[in-house]
């Protein structure tokens, strides 16, 4: 491989990993707080959804950002108000959500568009176009949202009590800081981050939003939070890995290699799930969720 | 889970699921209103198209039959405080392994070779759902976050075996050689036709025998047998289990299997029933719909499969539905679905407080 391929190739994963990474920073968000979240490819997918819609009526991808950040925080709230205040079964939960997300955006893409769950095409000014070095501006927003997600969550007052919620959230209830309102927020922040990285999808690496076009991106982002082990820099270190993989999975279809031979793409494409299985037996390494994850906090105990 | 609450037995298993699902169809309806059609024809629809005619019905009664199997699935795991959501990724396992039984046996007369592939699919689902529950039995990885990395492997495994491996030759389509007719599960409709009883023509076929013959196994598993006991006493509190001499991780590995196993009864019914070949995303998100089915039969086999049915009602009907009102596709069925699981399982403590409320205020008016 020469080095404008290898560029090339570096370039794509870098574009495939940014829908990863919003993702995974959403997950990190809100399961260091203490809600698990599995809703991500489905908050992902109504953000694509809402941000496509928005975009196309408005004719300003801006504004299909908001929009999305909109879409993608509702649904984090539904699931905050079931995990959370409800103290309902956050696995549940999530999966609802990831349903309720696939059949919605088909059936009112449908109904809006009658071209078979598709928004119309997205062009010009409606599209996130290149704002440096060929990416768009939301490329920078997600990369930029690392050092912050690090540097608020492992600097300052806010995120130490965020992270204690994760972890003991009795501690922090007698510190007489609110459990409900730390987790919310940490759920919302999820949210917008998820909102962000479905915007993505549909208006700035594609041009208009496809029925399920997360292809569970959600889950392998899932997968890359694990691999971090919870961590914002190498959340960054793990989407980009993955989204490197993907690209030269891309890159080798149909390709014989000196030695090997044709390498199948499905066994690329199986490695980010192998790895997070290797990854959680406990063989390389041992990933440990924060303890308070999954578990509804009742005050009385 | 949330602080329990004293209701009436008649009131936990079936006012609060059927408010759940009463308030799932008011949200589905409102849904339907929002892009402009019109709720109560739909409703028409959906019921005449799945019970108002016999071939209708027959189909109603072959999708109940996949629900059936993926619901109890998932209810098997939930006694043991396993959540299963890798119901997808088992019954495509069980479809391969159906493939490979009867591809390869095809010299065997039919009464031989309908149990075997019967048995290949329980043994290729509960291989794919054991792997899973040892490793949250013995390496404590969370049993969801497996399950789901395994129905995305499941999904590309079997890519790559319909597309390099099992495709015919001359095929264009990733599917594999169609199964040897005598491993056929017959039809619903021949089945009578030797009795000489006429009914429509349909998918229905004699796997609706087999779900519900499972729903009265899981019963008495779950409810009449030691095994089935040791499995609740681990899924309510598995240190009571230490205790009592049962050992959590020997339960979580074989409900896993069990559970596999049952999943695998949906490739069953699609592939040996239905389709007699193997193809591509023959599960089409059954196994998340069963998620759905057992929440609302309270994990229990009579509940689910009155759920069951309830679904294979939205599904034909919703079939025939997007026929009438093209507006309202099939995707209805997965919103209705989620929605239900959101009621039925996230939001349960909701309607259930609320129900204990009115209650204890009936009581204090009485006294």
């Amino acid at each position: 491989m020469d080095l404008s391929s290898l560029v090339t190739v570096f370039d794509s994963a870098l574009r495939l990993s940014i829908p990863l990474l919003a993702a995974c920073l959403a997950g990190l968000w809100s399961e260091r707080s203490g809600v698990v979240d599995i809703g991500l490819e489905g908050k992902m997918l109504v953000a694509a959804f809402a941000a496509a819609a928005a975009a196309y009526a408005f004719g300003s991808a801006w504004i299909g950002l908001i929009a999305g950040i909109g879409a993608s925080v509702v649904f984090g709230l539904i699931h905050g108000f079931a995990s959370i205040s409800q103290r309902g079964n956050q696995i549940v939960s999530g999966v609802a959500i990831n349903m309720l997300a696939a059949g919605l955006t088909a059936i009112v893409g449908n109904a809006w568009y009658a071209q078979g769950g598709r928004t119309p095409p997205l062009e010009g000014v409606q599209r996130f176009g290149d704002a440096l070095f060929g990416h768009s501006a939301l490329v920078y927003i997600v990369l930029l949202a690392v050092p912050l997600t690090w540097f608020v969550l492992g600097r300052t007052r806010f995120g130490l009590r965020l992270r204690a919620v994760g972890e003991n959230p009795a501690a922090v209830d007698t510190a007489g800081i609110s459990v409900t309102g730390l987790r919310y927020t940490a759920v919302i922040i999820g949210g917008v981050l998820c909102g962000i990285g479905g915007t993505y999808l549909s208006v700035g690496q594609s041009a208009g939003f496809l029925p399920n076009m997360t292809a569970g991106k959600g889950f392998i982002a899932l997968a890359a939070l694990i691999f971090a082990k919870w961590r914002a820099w190498p959340a960054l270190g793990a989407c980009f890995l993955f989204g490197l993989l993907d690209a030269i999975a891309i890159r080798l279809q149909g390709i014989s290699l000196p030695g090997i031979g044709e390498v199948p793409v499905q066994a690329i494409q199986a490695l980010p799930y192998l790895m997070t299985v290797i990854l959680l037996a406990g063989v390389i390494g041992k990933a440990i969720p924060p303890r308070a994850a999954g578990v509804p906090y009742v005050k009385e105990r | 889970m949330s602080a329990p609450l004293d209701l009436p037995k008649w009131a936990d298993t079936i006012l609060v699921p059927a408010i759940s699902v009463v308030a799932a169809f008011l949200v589905a309806g409102l849904v339907v209103l929002g892009i402009g059609e019109n709720p109560f024809s739909a409703t028409r629809y959906l019921i005449q198209g799945s019970l108002g005619t016999g071939e209708g019905l027959g189909f109603t009664l072959f999708y109940m039959t996949d629900f059936i199997f993926v619901g109890l699935a998932v209810a098997v795991a939930y006694h043991a405080g396993l959540f299963n959501i890798g119901g997808e990724g088992q019954a495509t396992l069980a479809g391969l392994g159906i493939a490979l039984v009867l591809n390869n046996l095809t010299f065997l007369p039919g009464f031989l070779l309908i149990p075997l592939g019967i048995l290949g699919a329980a043994a290729f689902g509960a291989a794919w759902a054991a792997v899973p529950g040892y490793l949250q039995a013995k390496r404590g990885s969370h049993i969801v976050i497996t399950t789901i990395m395994f129905n995305w492997l499941a999904s590309v495994l079997i890519v790559y075996l319909l597309v390099n491996v099992l495709r015919e030759p001359q095929s264009m389509n990733p599917e594999t050689h169609a199964f040897p007719e005598q491993s056929y599960i017959p039809f619903m409709h021949e089945v009578f036709a030797v009795f000489g009883i006429e009914i429509p023509a349909s998918q229905l076929n004699l796997t609706l025998v087999l779900a519900l013959a499972a729903s009265y196994f899981v019963w008495l598993l779950i409810y009449r047998s030691r095994l089935g006991y040791a499995i609740r006493v681990v899924g309510s509190n598995p240190a009571a289990a230490v205790y009592a001499g049962i050992s959590p991780a020997r339960i979580t590995i074989i409900a896993m299997v069990l559970s596999g196993a049952l999943a695998g009864g949906l490739a069953v019914n699609e592939l040996m029933g239905y389709q007699h070949r193997l193809l591509l995303e023959f599960t089409s998100g059954y196994g998340f719909v069963g998620i759905a089915v057992a929440l609302m039969g309270r994990a229990h086999p009579v509940g689910i499969i009155l759920a069951s049915l309830l679904f294979g009602i939205l599904y034909q009907g919703g079939a025939e539905l997007a026929f009438e009102q093209p507006a309202i596709t099939r995707d209805m069925v997965v919103v209705i679905g989620g929605i239900i699981i959101l009621f039925a399982g996230a939001l349960d403590g909701l309607f259930r407080r609320a129900v204990a409320h009115v209650l204890t205020r009936q009581k204090l008016a009485r006294a």
